[in-house]
């Protein structure tokens, strides 16, 4: 029990923390135009009065994190999922392309990396660019990959997801590679022993061996396919998703849906990583790898 | 010679075959230029069976002839011929590749070649497919256009793209990677003192290096204006915490032992700090480094989209995707590309100068 407190505390301390320094900026942030306000309005202010108008804008620089949390209410409990309003629909449309991409991107980056470690060729020629792959800003060329794949007739899901997919092999194709090759010399002369062919050291041992690479990889792969999904759809003509949320939020200066729409993101990042993490530790678990 | 070259030298030679025939039936203006080089491809392949000229830089010179006749032949149309010569001219090249590297007893110097030339090979490839797909599929320029287009428009346009490179780099994504790498890493250090801190910062660290924090990039806009200075915020708050997680690993990897030796020795906690926890936690820096680096230019041109003046990576791109002017975007894309490739490779070979000692760089030496 003093286990968990001990862990729990500081965390919820650092947490606590992040607010209140939020609230602080939020009154500071938004007091210039307020104290505008009350001079054009000729009212005399006290510093309470400050405090609770600056959490009360409709348009804050900076908006207070309860008025984050009711707009997040308001768009997922108190919307029908189906209505183009609800938060809950458009992190929907997010997940699903999220989800498309990260899958795909998974099972690219085993692909590549089975054939990086069985084939030298391979290795020399394609490992130099996977890493330069990834030194290209595709991220900020997303919209235009976006809108020049709609021309060819590819809409919806798959561009989105293949942004994603873009991303996420990267982490599979380092990590696995590292976690085929990790089986150490002992091992290897083992299997050599029993006369063992490329398959069966590649099946019995390569990728067992391999299994909790992958899962560290998966959890950067998924946070980073989320991102992939959501510039995928900052392109003007995406109507659904966060990502459009974030865009409409910013051509009509709504901030605080910008803001929800971020903390949903956020929120929904974490679960991803955090689903990853509970699949990775009972399949650990069930090979025998960690107690 | 192993058997899985010796398949691809016989599925080369027979593709050049395979040509050769298609190249004979339709004898068009390129017809003689074809034959020729199917020819040569099909002798290339099938010469493996006689036991004629087995060296890698016969294959190698058959492949680029094929590639360098493929590219001459081109005007518009994809003669049917050209497909299985496409195959062949590749077919070879990977055979050439595949004996080059499986050759024993060569020189360090002649090695460090190999290993140098093969991706480059590669590369040449991916564009000479491209530039050959583009070109023979007459696929319309406003979907992709063919790489020397793109090359004929960067070298139209270098003051621009110099512009824009210093406008989105330099002062944007430069600014912002030092002051949110260094800002990180002086917190780090700061932190460490207090492990109440520490066991707090560290999980949160980590949620918040997992979040897409791009989104951001509005809010930013709207707080620090349209010039670099919004963007180069985004920077600072997209570095800052993959720095601080990695710096703070970093610091806590020493083992008991090594800290008890220097304390053996009497020494502070600024040399405990600069003669041991630091080099320590050189590898995780400089990865965080790297991780940096490429999240920098994504910030920097991704923040251009919510608003600009008018230069910039970012504004550049969104600009002429509009009006359709893809090889310019795709000259930007190379821009950019090629700063970051050269971002990440200075950094890594500063990594290699100051971790000289770890063990992965120490074995690529062997």
């Amino acid at each position: 029990m003093t286990g968990a407190l001990s862990r729990v505390f500081p965390i919820a301390t650092v947490v606590a923390a992040i607010m209140v320094v939020w609230y602080g900026f939020t009154v500071y942030l938004n007091s210039p135009w307020q104290i505008e306000q009350y001079e054009k309005a000729g009212i005399e202010w006290q510093m309470g009065d400050l405090v609770r108008d600056t959490m009360a804008h409709d348009r804050p620089i900076l908006p207070a994190p309860h008025q984050i949390v009711t707009e997040i209410w308001k768009t997922t409990v108190e919307k029908k999922i189906t209505s183009k309003r609800s938060l809950i629909f458009h992190g929907g449309v997010t997940l699903s392309s999220t989800l498309l991409g990260f899958a795909m991107g998974t099972i690219l980056g085993i692909g590549l990396a089975v054939s990086i470690v069985e084939n030298r060729a391979m290795d020399k020629s394609l490992m130099p660019w996977i890493i330069t792959s990834q030194t290209i800003p595709i991220l900020a060329i997303a919209p235009m990959i976006i809108v020049v794949l709609n021309a060819v007739g590819l809409s919806g899901l798959l561009p989105k997801a293949m942004i994603s997919t873009y991303l996420s092999f990267f982490p599979v194709v380092v990590g696995m590679v590292k976690g085929l090759r990790s089986p150490d010399l002992m091992l290897m002369d083992l299997m050599h022993t029993y006369k063992a062919s490329r398959w069966q050291v590649l099946w019995k041992l390569r990728l067992p061996a391999s299994v909790p690479f992958l899962f560290a990889s998966m959890k950067v792969a998924i946070a980073i396919s989320l991102v992939g999904a959501i510039v995928g759809e900052l392109p003007t003509g995406a109507v659904a998703g966060l990502g459009a949320r974030l865009l409409a939020g910013s051509y009509y200066g709504q901030t605080i849906q910008i803001w929800s729409a971020l903390i949903s993101a956020a929120c929904m990042a974490a679960i991803l990583v955090a689903i990853v993490g509970v699949v990775s530790h009972f399949t650990l678990k069930r090979m025998g790898l960690r107690a | 010679m192993t058997g899985f070259q010796r398949t691809i030298a016989t599925l080369g030679g027979l593709s050049g075959v395979l040509a050769l025939v298609l190249a004979v039936a339709d004898a068009g203006e390129a017809g003689v230029l074809m034959i020729a080089g199917s020819i040569l491809l099909a002798a290339a392949g099938l010469r493996h069976h006689l036991g004629l000229m087995p060296e890698a830089r016969i294959d190698l010179a058959a492949s680029i002839a094929g590639m360098i006749l493929l590219l001459t032949v081109l005007d518009g149309e994809m003669p049917s011929a050209s497909w299985p010569f496409l195959v062949g001219c590749w077919l070879i090249g990977w055979l050439a590749v595949e004996k080059s590297l499986a050759a024993r007893g060569l020189s360090q110097a002649y090695s460090t070649v190999i290993s140098l030339a093969v991706p480059v090979f590669f590369g040449a490839w991916i564009i000479f497919v491209w530039e050959v797909l583009t070109v023979g599929l007459q696929i319309p320029t406003v979907l992709l256009p063919p790489p020397s287009m793109i090359a004929v428009r960067f070298a139209a346009s270098t003051s621009i793209l110099w512009a824009d490179f210093q406008q989105t780099f330099i002062k944007a994504a430069l600014s912002g990677y030092i002051i949110g790498c260094g800002s990180a890493f002086i917190i780090a250090i700061l932190i460490d003192r207090i492990p109440f801190l520490q066991r707090g910062l560290l999980p949160v660290g980590n949620f918040v290096s997992a979040l897409p924090i791009i989104g951001i990039a509005p809010v930013m806009v709207m707080w620090f204006g349209f010039d670099w200075q919004s963007k180069a915020a985004v920077v600072v708050v997209m570095t800052f915490f993959p720095m601080l997680v990695n710096t703070m690993a970093g610091l806590q990897a020493t083992q008991a032992m090594e800290r008890d030796l220097l304390r053996t020795y009497g020494s502070s906690y600024f040399q405990l700090l600069v003669k041991l926890r630091l080099p320590t936690a050189a590898p995780f820096i400089f990865n965080a480094l790297k991780i940096n680096s490429t999240l920098a230019l994504i910030g920097a041109i991704v923040a251009e989209f919510f608003g600009t003046p008018i230069v910039g990576l970012g504004f550049r791109i969104s600009t002429e995707v509009g009006r359709m002017n893809l090889d310019m975007v795709w000259a930007e894309i190379v821009v950019a590309a090629i700063a970051g490739s050269l971002s990440y490779g200075l950094l890594s070979l500063l990594e290699r100068r100051v971790t000289f000692w770890h063990p992965s760089n120490r074995q690529k030496n062997l």
